[in-house]
């Protein structure tokens, strides 16, 4: 019972994404598979960022290259070298967290607005590269041969059904590992960086080392799940791979939700994915849903900055123990 | 034995001669006053000493080990600490959080759960305990004070850097202070405290330092120091005219 309530937390958190899984998984429609998938990819993707924009306090406005990157090395691998998709999406978690690594000893001493813009720049530098390197397929990108999905349950239908409990798996997994990272010494320190990156360096927290994981570890997840999704669609292209605006709303989830907060990103990711598919399909508002996205986060900012989670937490301080 | 010496430690920003051949050692369990005029280079050598800047001359040892350029957070984890003139408690977290982040990352190293212990017996030291799930940002600038005197103390520090923490305080927050800071030495530790305030840091200093444009003018004990012709001339310009006004006052 105590540990119940010790972790109560993560039980929340988790319920939560069960319960969007287990919607599609009853009534068994593909539509509504669909409609989830994309949920709760945002879902994971929003908790890889947080770690970094949320408990370190690092605003990455280019975290879809990793995204992109790890998508298309496990790609690569699959269509061209013949590799099953466990390896791969292996691969692309550990291409994208290798580059995160190196990137983040070299930019993560930029601090603020710079550190933002610089990772702008990353992505469509990678971009650039990509659209320019022949194994990749350059500009036209790579397909998988339809053949292929028969080794994932039998047909291109199973392998769809697949895919989403596949990612319905990992996004539970991220949010272990978020939840990991904010009850623990490292993300204490990561924490102490947000509040105050030189007052945490002369209490003893090194910042420089602390940093470049909490990148690592915002990393390796969307490298992951570049993977996934693009198995799942079937083709991969340099413009939908490195889709800036996709950072961005991830950016808007995460606000949404409550940065620095286990449940926010979840809440934020669904809640915006669902919002987003509902302007998508109203005739009124399809053309400037973007617009929408920009104007809902300018409100955050201005309004609940400390988004839904946070503001919650502030006017009931009770439930902090629950709403972490 | 001798934790401290700063040796002919100097530091320019510029064409700004800072600090310049500052040399002192301080033994362990001393209380070294540093006072001076504002922009005398007090924080300066603060700064220096705990890696925040590299000196342009000079070293620094601490407990025999030459840190002279070491990071912040090097210096830290061998056992020294400082509180901020300006402070800069982590608003977001709570008093408590703010503590267990100067034991987890301090000397001793700790996990979560022992820093806690440390946290707590740290903050009843030093009477914050009805604030201890309080938001730190919410914090008056006396109990913000405190906070910055718990998170030092709970890093288990040889030595530790007060930087004017009595600054700001009324006179009875500043007597309850002093006593802390007396309370601190008998743990066996270390202290260097810049303070304004002259009457509470003659009385609880053993030896005090006076810098000038960078200069160390003078050392000795409190009766030492404030008699001493150059110190009165720091701060009141003319060693003649204080003399005067003594008399006056008479």
């Amino acid at each position: 019972m105590n540990g119940l309530r010790k972790y109560s937390g993560l039980i929340l958190a988790i319920v939560v994404v069960l319960a969007l899984v287990a919607w599609p998984t009853i009534n068994g429609k593909d539509i509504t598979r669909e409609v989830v998938f994309t949920m709760i990819l945002s879902v994971a993707l929003a908790s890889s960022l947080n770690i970094l924009l949320g408990y370190t306090g690092y605003v990455s406005f280019g975290h879809v290259v990793f995204f992109g990157l790890g998508g298309y090395v496990g790609f690569y691998l699959m269509a061209v070298q013949n590799w099953s998709l466990w390896p791969a999406m292996l691969a692309g978690g550990v291409a994208s967290g290798t580059l995160a690594f190196f990137l983040g000893k070299a930019i993560l001493r930029l601090r603020g607005g710079y550190f933002a813009l610089a990772t702008i720049g990353v992505n469509e530098a990678v971009r650039a590269f990509i659209n320019n390197y022949k194994p990749f397929g350059g500009p036209v990108g790579l397909s998988l041969n339809f053949s292929v999905y028969q080794n994932y349950g039998g047909g291109a239908r199973e392998a769809l059904w697949l895919s989403f409990y596949m990612l319905a798996a990992l996004t539970i997994l991220v949010i272990i590992v978020s939840y990991a990272v904010r009850t623990s010494k490292f993300g204490l320190g990561l924490l102490a960086i947000r509040e105050d990156e030189d007052a945490a360096e002369i209490m003893g927290v090194r910042a420089p080392n602390a940093k470049t994981w909490a990148y690592v570890l915002s990393a390796i997840f969307p490298g992951i799940l570049g993977v996934l999704f693009f198995f799942k669609n079937g083709n991969i292209e340099p413009a939908p791979a490195f889709r800036l605006q996709l950072s961005i709303e991830m950016i808007v989830m995460v606000m949404l939700g409550g940065q620095g907060t286990v449940l926010g990103p979840i809440l934020g990711g669904a809640g915006y994915q669902r919002f987003r598919g509902f302007l998508l399909t109203n005739p009124l508002f399809k053309n400037i849903q973007l617009a929408v996205a920009g104007f809902l986060l300018l409100i955050i900012v201005l309004f609940i900055p400390a988004g839904i989670i946070g503001w919650v937490r502030n006017r009931f301080p009770k439930l902090r123990r629950v709403l972490q | 034995m001798i934790i401290l010496q700063v040796e002919g430690v100097g530091k320019q920003f510029g064409g700004l001669q800072a600090l310049s051949n500052v040399t002192v050692d301080l033994p362990q369990g001393e209380i070294l006053g540093l006072i001076g005029p504002n922009g005398a280079g007090k924080t300066t050598l603060f700064n220096v000493i705990n890696g925040v800047y590299e000196p342009s001359d000079g070293r620094i040892i601490f407990n025999g080990k030459d840190i002279t350029g070491l990071k912040t957070y090097d210096v830290a984890r061998l056992g020294l600490a400082r509180t901020h003139q300006i402070v800069r408690p982590l608003n977001e977290l709570t008093v408590r959080e703010n503590v267990i982040v100067g034991a987890c990352f301090g000397r001793e190293d700790h996990g979560l759960a022992a820093a806690g212990a440390i946290a707590d017996e740290v903050i009843e030291f030093i009477g914050l305990s009805v604030r201890t799930d309080q938001l730190a940002g919410s914090l008056n600038i006396g109990q913000k004070k405190r906070l910055e005197m718990a998170r030092a103390l709970a890093a288990r520090p040889y030595l530790l850097l007060l930087d004017e923490v009595l600054a700001g305080l009324n006179p009875s927050e500043i007597a309850g202070m002093v006593e802390i800071v007396r309370k601190i030495r008998d743990r066996g530790i270390t202290i260097i405290m810049i303070e304004h305030v002259m009457h509470a840091v003659m009385n609880v200093s053993d030896r005090m330092f006076v810098l000038d444009y960078g200069q160390q003018i003078a050392i000795g004990t409190p009766e030492e120091v404030a008699n001493d012709p150059k110190v009165i001339e720091a701060y009141l310009g003319d060693p003649e005219l204080a003399e005067r006004l003594m008399s006056d006052a008479d």
